[in-house]
């Protein structure tokens, strides 16, 4: 299929302009004005619209296998396709775990008949419980770049030293859910003054911290790399910037759901939000924003939690913790960086081109399976785009979205700007806000 | 902030303005009355049916609740959670949306999960919910009853009758609650009644038994009880929770008593006048003494007995009290 793509603001990395963009069999073969296009080419009007690399998701939770009933990867590409993603991290919290090639394969065998580029992120530890090291280096060798016990963090200290050192040289990073979870008590809320009024047990911010202090220091002390993922407060944020100041190989992701909502939608009671690391403080909210703004977070990561009803719908203490994310994110950032145009450089960073580097998914990175994404958007790149209508507004309905399940804490809120089109792999994925 | 449970939820006392205290208060100064009669029983909510609905054991509240709605002749659904489909994993949207299929008009629920009842008052939202206690969080009738009781006492003391008084009694007056405010449903409803109605009040507990963050609450906090003792017009002592786990924020239970255990001598010292309350069911000889308990200051009997009237009051203002508004 040939599309050519008219009119569009074509953000590159620096700059931006209003030009064509000429798909031809999974490429991108010209990027110039008034593009004469070859006859059959599929011309989309995208005058107003934002045209950039396709956007990559660090973290998503697909549930497949053993969870189909809240989400298969099938159901999580094309809501992940809905929310302008080409490529996304299949998290390895399902049951059971993804700690073997076999299990990885399974879930890329998967994502191959997907429209998108599905990756896995693998296991750090046996059936992710934090005892014994799964065979890691087996998984890389089938292209996994992202190992992680998501859900909750490797506790361990002497085990997570140990996974830093041997996966140095495997060039693959090790990414951690960062809660102490003996000091986050079981909670399921932010520990503040609210939580306390209300009875709840909290997460403290500090459950957070620590962890990431500590992983800091072990990785300073193994010289292995870690990508920090979903970080929720203003301390956790400021920690990282500052060691990779030092010159610490770390990265950090946030996820929509901090940039934009506050631990004060938890006076509700609604599972909705509940979340783990939990909503924080509006403090927090704005910190994350100003980092992000400022370039101090490398990603935004959606942390798509998908959870059925039965999981959900339960007392506060009781439901599981999760929040949907695809089908969203690029709305939340849009107005997480202020809902403009000139914020169209951070919002490709943040959500394609910084995890894109982290996954190892670039072009020059690619291995196995993948085509290139978080590139420019110029002739000779693999064609993974996402055109986003920064003009429209949009209202979120639960029975609306691709995903198989419904927990999105947004419902019925209005949300500004919306993903038009997904180019996947060459193909136009998504058309006019649907699915094709 | 709601100024009238008059054809509203109770879910928790956080939301309850002074007047919409005073006036359960003084509703219930009505229904004192009828449970003096012989025969005890009036009219109010005939036809009306309260589901009566536990999923966390109780005995005092369950059955001061249901002999409330009974002497409002209305009928009364309970479920006995033992017996359950509770148990049988069915959830508790399911549990509600089942009894509420069988017509009810208001539902008393206990939870040990704090929230549950505001969450089940949006799955049945032409439902009047009472909250009987979830979690950690709120327990309102026992806060309004424990207000009715301490009210009831001054006005006697003083010859006056407790509706003519409002909320005045309280003005000033010195309330110390102590022992696991931490896990306390109660404590957070009773702070919240007190603090409304005007009273002065103080929490002393162990440090760990303390609410994070309990210095943004409206209340002071005493690190030493034998400093406070003297200061107070009312003790309220508070069980320990040994089931939510706050065995394990005291080193030892004989510790716990030692220090902040309402002992014969410490209660020796107390003003004369001051009245000692405990919501129950207590734990003698761990927060309380034996003899303290049972000792005329100690109103804990009284407590009890306040409990039906003004769980009345509730059931009938909730229920029945926006129709009376509206024929009046």
């Amino acid at each position: 299929m040939n599309i050519v793509l008219r009119q569009g603001l074509v953000v590159a990395d620096g700059s931006a302009q209003v030009t064509d963009v000429l798909v031809v069999e999974g490429k991108i073969v010209e990027v110039a004005p008034g593009i004469e296009a070859p006859h059959g080419t599929r011309e989309l009007d995208v005058r107003d619209c934002w045209v950039g690399p396709g956007l990559v998701d660090l973290h998503a939770h697909l549930r497949e296998p053993g969870r189909e009933e809240a989400e298969t990867v099938a159901s999580g590409a094309r809501a992940a396709a809905l929310g302008g993603y080409t490529a996304i991290v299949a998290m390895p919290n399902t049951e059971p775990a993804l700690d073997t090639v076999a299990l990885v394969s399974y879930v890329l065998e998967r994502g191959a008949r997907t429209p998108l580029d599905v990756c896995v992120a693998g296991a750090i530890t046996q059936g992710r419980r934090g005892e014994l090291l799964a065979p890691m280096a087996e998984m890389a060798a089938v292209g996994v770049r992202l190992f992680t016990d998501d859900g909750v963090g490797v506790q361990d200290p002497s085990l997570m030293r140990r996974a830093l050192t041997y996966a140095r040289p495997l060039g693959v990073r090790l990414a951690q859910h960062a809660e102490d979870e003996r000091l986050a008590d079981g909670g399921s809320m932010n520990e503040g003054p609210l939580s306390s009024r209300l009875g709840l047990v909290g997460r403290p911010a500090l459950a957070e911290e620590l962890m990431v202090l500590r992983d800091l220091e072990l990785v300073a002390l193994t010289g292995g790399s870690m990508h920090f993922l979903h970080l929720s407060t203003a301390r956790s944020v400021a920690l990282v910037v500052a060691a990779r100041r030092a010159g610490l190989a770390v990265t950090c992701e946030v996820a929509p759901h901090h940039l934009t909502l506050d631990e004060g939608a938890c006076a509700s009671f609604d599972p909705q939000f509940k979340v783990h690391p939990p909503l924080r403080t509006s403090a927090d909210v704005v910190a994350l924003r100003t980092a992000l703004v400022a370039g101090d977070v490398d990603a935004v990561a959606t942390d798509h939690a998908p959870h059925a009803p039965e999981q959900k719908d339960l007392p506060f203490d009781e439901a599981a913790a999760g929040m949907l994310g695809l089908e969203h994110a690029a709305s939340l950032v849009f107005e997480a960086l202020g809902a403009t145009d000139a914020s169209a450089q951070r919002f490709f960073e943040v959500l394609s081109r910084g995890p894109a580097r982290i996954a190892q998914l670039r072009h020059d990175d690619v291995r196995i399976r993948h085509t290139g994404h978080g590139g420019a958007v110029a002739a000779g790149e693999d064609a993974n785009l996402v055109v986003f209508d920064p003009g429209v507004t949009w209202v979120v309905d639960r029975h609306q979205l691709a995903s198989r399940a419904t927990n999105t804490p947004y419902e019925g809120r209005t949300l500004r700007g919306r993903v038009r089109a997904t180019i996947a792999k060459g193909r136009l994925v998504v058309d006019d806000g649907v699915l094709t | 902030m709601i100024t009238s449970i008059r054809g509203q939820n109770l879910l928790s006392l956080d939301e309850l303005t002074r007047d919409a205290i005073v006036e359960v208060l003084d509703t219930a100064e009505a229904f004192v009355e009828v449970n003096r009669r012989t025969i005890k029983k009036v009219p109010a909510l005939r036809g009306r049916v309260v589901a009566s609905i536990f999923f966390e054991e109780s005995t005092r509240t369950r059955l001061s609740f249901e002999t409330a709605a009974k002497r409002l002749s209305a009928d009364v659904l309970s479920l006995a959670v033992a017996s359950s489909s509770m148990k049988k994993g069915e959830s508790l949207r399911d549990t509600i949306g089942t009894v509420d299929a069988l017509g009810i008009d208001a539902v008393v629920m206990r939870h040990r999960s704090s929230g549950a009842a505001l969450q089940v008052s949006r799955y049945v939202p032409h439902v009047r919910v009472i909250n009987g206690g979830d979690g950690l969080h709120q327990h309102p009738t026992q806060g309004l009853l424990d207000a009715f009781t301490i009210r009831q006492c001054l006005a006697e003391r003083r010859g006056v009758v407790g509706t003519e008084t409002g909320a005045e009694l309280f003005a000033g007056l010195r309330v110390l609650i102590v022992g696991d405010i931490r896990h306390s449903r109660v404590a957070r409803s009773d702070i919240a009644a007190y603090v409304a109605l005007g009273a002065a009040v103080r929490v002393a507990a162990p440090a760990t038994l303390l609410p994070e963050f309990v210095e943004q609450w409206p209340v002071e906090v005493v690190t030493d009880f034998d400093e406070a003792i003297e200061w107070a017009d009312v003790v309220a002592l508070l069980r320990l929770q040994r089931e939510r786990g706050s065995g394990s924020f005291v080193p030892t239970l004989g510790e716990f008593t030692t220090t902040y255990g309402l002992s014969v001598g410490r209660a020796r010292r107390l003003r004369p006048e001051a009245i000692i309350m405990h919501p129950g069911p207590m734990n003698r000889g761990v927060e309380i003494d034996s003899l303290v308990a049972d000792s005329p200051a100690a109103v804990i009997g009284r407590q009890v007995e306040n409990g039906v009237p003004v769980r009345m009051a509730v059931l009938y203002l909730s229920i029945a009290g926006a129709d009376e508004e509206r024929a009046s």
